[in-house]
């Protein structure tokens, strides 16, 4: 490591030879609404330029979604990234604050709790399904010792495919399945999968290709998933892995169940090999985007909620039960025909079971608004307090 | 940059056939001439700014191409990679530019009276003449790799540059990201603007990173004389009018074009050019000369005829819808411009640009009465 280290040191130097002064360098943000531009100034910039992680991620690659997208005056997106598990340590001064700012507080001396234990969540395997259609938990995983999708190399990418592909060769039962790479998958595989709404494709957002994510595309990118077509990876998208369970109608217990059990399964198949998963007792699990640290779970519902969605009160209810809605597309997509993916708001800070539970009690009670209001009725007894 | 050489030394752990991209699907020039081999050769390599091999090759393991388009998909990220990197470029060149060889010398003439003729296409059927290149400031890197504080400079050097231009070429600058509303409509009527690349193959080299930032449209009070600065290299400069009058033109972009250049020397940033490349531009097609004279031409009827593409590859000329690269022609109007870049000068490439429009408005003049054009197909150039 030290002779890399001295390479690296090298290349820095390299880099720096073209570059100008701080104030040269720094990025025009005047036009920008995101995390990054809110927190990064030119003294920050100035100090953090001068370092890189062990594997070579500058703060430039950290910052440079940020700067190429400058967001939206309604949407606050995050706008850097991770590269490796040592930029959030390496660039701390800049991401603290980030992440401070989107996950409400969280403090540079706060420590998160990872709960994945089913049993510990209460109910959930009754959601009313002639409101909640479907179902549905996600997380991410990165496989610690190989850089982030915004800086691996091609070598690397590929051997965290070899490595998934191995863990998930050797789940049995539920969760028997089977890999679809997608630089070779035949025409009719994809139809299957893209019918199952499993299918990925290459990013399109700029917020992901600014990154680097997509380089190489297709190569190393695949698609797994078990025979009951209930639980899912997908290898090599926006993080090493992401891992969702899912089904239709409103068994959320039995959902997170799978997840949970599934998850398990595989990190210690992971372990076995010698590999684990990033996770620090501060962040919790580390993944690219700092809005996914922690859990980086999203559980949610698709849910009927016409009348509901029409009420003064919606947006204050969801806030309440920290809670968020989006259209039926996934993110940035509109609801269609009064139906709602209703979800975890929060990501760090709160543990696995915890969110779930919000997730699960908060559907509970918007379904029995909905149906006050289907009778004409008021809800007003039932506005719940902030969470 | 864009995805940094201080990674390169760490990925040297994974062996080559790790790191080799597949490029099984591939059809680009890159594609075609990079080996297992020759990337296991240069992958330790950098430039002295950190261009890395695969800084170099991105953008054509990213873009696989297309069965009937053959794309370069390598870019150059500052002057060193053509030497660094020449065990892939060298082959690159030659594939492309007609088999020209590593010890070729390019020569280039932007003496405009050397032009025969070319004042005189017929206006009924050439509706406007335009010359185009680019050239690259020395010193700095090019824009796949440059940062946000060089493409600054490059800015700053070519306004104060074009601000010194006086006559026909007094003009004004527009920056990108400071526009009014009223510049940008302006700027699009006159068919001036332009605006962040979409096309993948400009994005994956990192080309428009920190868009706009540095960016902007120059020209002169006339609309005939044109600078953009930071769009996919330093500097494009474009002379155009209505009409055939080729020969305005093209005299126009050699006097501009000497007097820019003479302006940054005085600086000591002169352009980046060699007696092998000729200018060194980021793509290695616009090499030599980086010229592209055109015309928009009439021409319904020998578009239609069967030895079309047979003539336009005998005189060394392509053609192009009126949007430009990979545009469809509307209403028989075809974009008709040289082939070559590498290997003649700017005055024998403009040369063939006035005989061979010429040549086809006669030919198409023959097709209008009902006549045969065989006799005149010419020999190949």
């Amino acid at each position: 490591m030290s002779d890399n280290v001295g390479n690296i040191c090298e290349a820095m130097s390299q880099i720096r030879m073209k570059e100008r002064s701080a104030e040269e360098e720094f990025p025009d943000l005047s036009q920008h609404n995101n995390l990054m531009a809110k927190h990064l100034t030119l003294d920050m910039y100035g100090q953090l330029r001068e370092r890189v992680t062990p594997r070579g991620f500058t703060l430039n690659q950290v910052i440079q979604p940020g700067v190429d997208n400058p967001g939206h005056p309604f949407i606050m997106t995050v706008g850097c990234v991770a590269g490796d598990e040592e930029t959030y340590d390496v660039f701390k001064e800049l991401l603290d604050p980030v992440i401070e700012d989107r996950h409400g507080g969280y403090k540079p001396s706060d420590k998160h709790k990872t709960d994945l234990n089913p049993d510990n969540l209460k109910g959930g395997d009754d959601l009313d399904p002639n409101y909640v259609l479907s179902s549905r938990v996600r997380t991410g995983r990165s496989i610690r010792g190989f850089c982030l999708p915004p800086h691996c190399s091609r070598g690397e990418r590929r051997m965290v495919e070899k490595l998934s592909n191995e863990a998930l060769d050797s789940l049995t039962g539920d969760l028997k399945g089977k890999y679809y790479a997608l630089k070779n998958m035949t025409d009719a595989e994809q139809q299957q999968l893209i019918d199952d709404h499993f299918l990925f494709d290459k990013p399109v957002s700029p917020l992901l290709l600014a990154s680097g994510m997509a380089r190489d595309w297709p190569d190393a990118r695949g698609i797994w998933h078990n025979d009951n077509k209930t639980f899912l990876v997908w290898v090599n998208e926006e993080d090493h892995l992401r891992v969702i369970s899912m089904q239709k109608g409103g068994n959320m217990k039995e959902v997170f169940n799978r997840f949970c059990t599934g998850l398990t399964k595989i990190e210690s198949l992971f372990k076995e090999k010698g590999h684990e998963f990033m996770w620090n007792e501060h962040l919790g699990y580390v993944l690219t985007c700092p809005s996914n640290l922690g859990t980086g779970l999203r559980a949610g519902v698709h849910m009927k909620l016409p009348n509901m969605s029409k009420h003064a009160k919606f947006e204050e209810v969801l806030k309440r039960l920290r809670l968020q809605k989006r259209g039926t597309g996934g993110v940035d997509t509109a609801a269609v025909g009064g139906v709602f993916d209703i979800s975890n708001a929060d990501r760090l800070g709160f543990s696995e079971v915890e969110l779930v539970q919000m997730v699960v009690d908060g559907v509970k009670l918007l379904t029995e608004m909905e149906k006050r209001l289907e009778k004409g009725q008021s809800i007003d007894d039932l506005m719940p307090a902030q969470k | 940059m864009p995805f940094g050489n201080t990674h390169n030394n760490f990925k040297l752990n994974y062996s080559v056939d790790e790191e080799f991209p597949d490029l099984s699907k591939h059809n680009n020039h890159m594609a075609k001439l990079l080996t297992k081999e020759l990337y296991g050769k240069m992958r330790d390599k950098q430039t002295p700014t950190g261009f890395t091999l695969d800084d170099v090759i991105q953008t054509g393991v990213d873009n696989p191409g297309h069965p009937f388009i053959m794309t370069v998909g390598c870019v150059a990220g500052d002057e060193e990679s053509y030497e660094v990197f020449k065990d892939l470029f060298d082959p690159v060149i030659s594939d492309r530019h007609g088999g020209y060889k590593p010890t070729d010398k390019h020569k280039t003439d932007l003496n405009f009276e050397n032009l025969k003729g070319g004042d005189d296409l017929d206006p009924n059927y050439v509706l406007s003449s335009r010359v185009r290149t680019g050239r690259s400031i020395k010193g700095y890197s090019l824009p796949p790799h440059n940062s946000r504080g060089e493409r600054r400079c490059i800015e700053k050097l070519a306004v104060e540059a074009l601000a010194s231009l006086d006559g026909e070429f007094k003009g004004k600058y527009y920056p990108l990201r400071s526009m009014t509303d009223a510049e940008q409509e302006q700027l699009i009527s006159d068919h001036f603007l332009f605006d962040k690349p979409v096309s993948p193959l400009l994005t994956c080299a990192g080309m428009a990173r920190d868009w706009p930032d540095g960016r902007g449209i120059w020209h002169n009070d006339n609309k005939t004389f044109l600078v953009w600065v930071n769009e996919e290299d330093h500097l494009r400069v474009i002379s155009m009018q209505k009409g055939g009058n080729m020969r305005e033109v093209f005299k126009r972009f050699c006097v501009g074009l000497q007097k820019i250049e003479e302006i940054f020397k005085k600086h000591n940033h002169g352009f980046m050019w060699n007696e092998h490349l000729g200018y060194i531009l980021t793509c290695p097609s616009n090499l030599g000369t980086g010229l592209r004279g055109g015309v928009h031409v009439k021409l319904p009827k020998l578009s239609t005829h069967p030895k079309f593409e047979e003539i336009l590859t005998r005189l060394r000329l392509q053609k192009r819808g009126t949007g430009g690269v990979d545009t469809a022609s509307v209403g028989g109007v075809f974009d008709i411009s040289n082939a070559d870049r590498l290997g003649s000068s700017e005055v024998e490439q403009v040369q063939l640009v006035v005989d061979g429009v010429k040549l086809m408005v006669e030919m198409e003049k023959k097709l209008e009465k009902g006549e045969a054009i065989d006799s005149m197909i010419p020999a190949q150039k």
